[in-house]
């Protein structure tokens, strides 16, 4: 099987292609976002701490 | 167990079951309408129904699909392995669409009895295998068109 | 937690090797099935962190346990997400196979339902400032919902749906080929461990935040400042 029909998916590309694509989009958004809060909740805490 | 997490633990049981009570009733008082389609047997008891539009569901018998005239007609049987029902639709089937596949379309019954779609899905079965295996089974498998097993 | 990555990957990567490259196409539906490997595992995921989701909830009201509380609504956002790719790659999956992106059959309504109790579930809780009172109401919505869980599971047998009957959970043996269903169980368990590392991830913030006021936040903070 050549790399092509691997993602031409047998003429269903769009539809597997973007199920995957976005289910990889969520997983990888919830991952990152607590690490964000997380960053951002030390922040805010130093800042009142100092004051 | 101390009394009070005893009660607690008692509400909470009480309070699932009773939302599992409720919702159960509920669910059989709108069984009907639960239902996404209708079988070809209810049509053929007249349980369907009869001008207004409704969903039918049941299998394509093999060999019944035909195109009369050259157009994007195409009429056929649908059977739920008791009765018949024959369906004319006019527009682009599914990829699925073939005979021996189940199918649910969205149409009126017309004076003569057959089924006008305006719309045809097709509902696949819960089998999944490589093309060179079903090939190799001689028995075809009972699909199962009315959802149950 | 590395560990957690670690068998996490070793588990999605086969799985989706084997799903997307050496699964054949099915007999019928070409290659638009391997949508199947995310799709199934995600909605078995749906249904299992609501699960998780309901119990760790109710452990918070009969015993007071903060770390179950923590559970419960860390769960929620993870599992409003698998409902929700459950639902987008069953419309993605449904409009080549079926004919369409959506229609009101028991199934997709139940899921529905599903993704809706989710969002009640964050909404109710983010609404409530005393959060030991916000996981209260919390748990008690979600216990509530559970009632949704068995109708999810059971729709497709007891109402006439578009929506097909179980292929892996059937009582007798699968009726998926053996080829198509390593691959599918791989990545069932793949989700699971990402569910843990998604939903340790959310508790440790959700911690910090209930415990600002204690001594070993403030601590950590000034610790990460200098």
């Amino acid at each position: 099987m050549s790399m092509q029909e691997f993602f031409a998916m047998g003429g269903y590309a769009f539809f597997v292609w973007t199920s995957y694509g976005l289910t990889l989009i969520v997983l990888v958004v919830n991952i990152v976002v607590p690490v964000f809060q997380r960053k951002q909740f030390l922040r805010q805490q130093a800042l009142k701490q100092k004051r | 167990m101390k009394t009070a997490r005893k009660q607690r633990l008692i509400l909470i049981t009480l309070m699932v079951l009773g939302a599992g009570i409720a919702v159960s009733f509920a669910l059989k008082s709108f069984n009907e309408n639960l239902m996404y389609f209708f079988s070809t047997t209810d049509v053929a008891e007249g349980k369907a129904p009869k001008d207004a539009r409704f969903r039918l569901g049941g299998m394509v018998i093999k060999g019944s699909v035909e195109r009369p005239g050259n157009g994007m007609m195409v009429r056929f049987k649908l059977s739920d392995f008791n009765k018949e029902v024959t369906v004319e639709y006019t527009g682009i089937l599914p990829d699925l669409f073939r005979e021996g596949q189940g199918i649910v379309g969205n149409g009126k019954l017309n004076s003569q009895g057959v089924f006008i779609a305006e719309e045809v899905l097709a509902k696949h079965d819960e089998n999944y295998m490589p093309p060179e295996v079903k090939d190799s089974l001689k028995t075809p498998q009972k699909a199962s068109v009315t959802g149950q097993e | 937690m590395p560990w957690l990555v670690i068998i996490f990957l070793l588990l999605l990567l086969p799985g989706l090797y084997g799903g997307l490259y050496l699964a054949p196409p099915d007999y019928q539906q070409g290659d638009s099935y391997r949508i199947i490997y995310i799709h199934v595992p995600s909605a078995w995921m749906s249904l299992f962190i609501y699960m998780v989701m309901a119990v760790t909830g109710a452990i918070g009201l009969i015993w007071r346990i903060k770390l179950a509380e923590i559970m419960s609504i860390s769960s929620a956002s993870v599992g409003a997400c698998f409902t929700f790719i459950a639902l987008v790659t069953g419309s993605l999956w449904g409009k080549p196979m079926w004919g369409t992106w959506w229609v009101w059959d028991a199934r997709l309504t139940s899921e529905l339902i599903l993704l809706f109790l989710y969002l009640g579930v964050i909404g109710l809780y983010g609404a409530i400032d005393d959060k030991r009172m916000a996981s209260k109401a919390v748990a008690i919505l979600a216990l509530v919902g559970v009632v949704n869980i068995p109708i999810i599971h059971y729709s497709v047998v007891w109402w006439n749906t578009l929506h097909q009957g179980p292929t892996v959970t059937k009582m007798d043996k699968p009726s998926i080929h053996v080829s198509m269903l390593i691959p599918l169980l791989l990545m069932a368990l793949a989700f699971k461990f990402y569910y843990l590392i998604a939903v340790i991830q959310r508790a440790r913030i959700e911690l910090l935040t209930r415990e600002r006021n204690s001594q070993w936040v403030k601590t950590m903070v000034s610790e990460n400042d200098q």
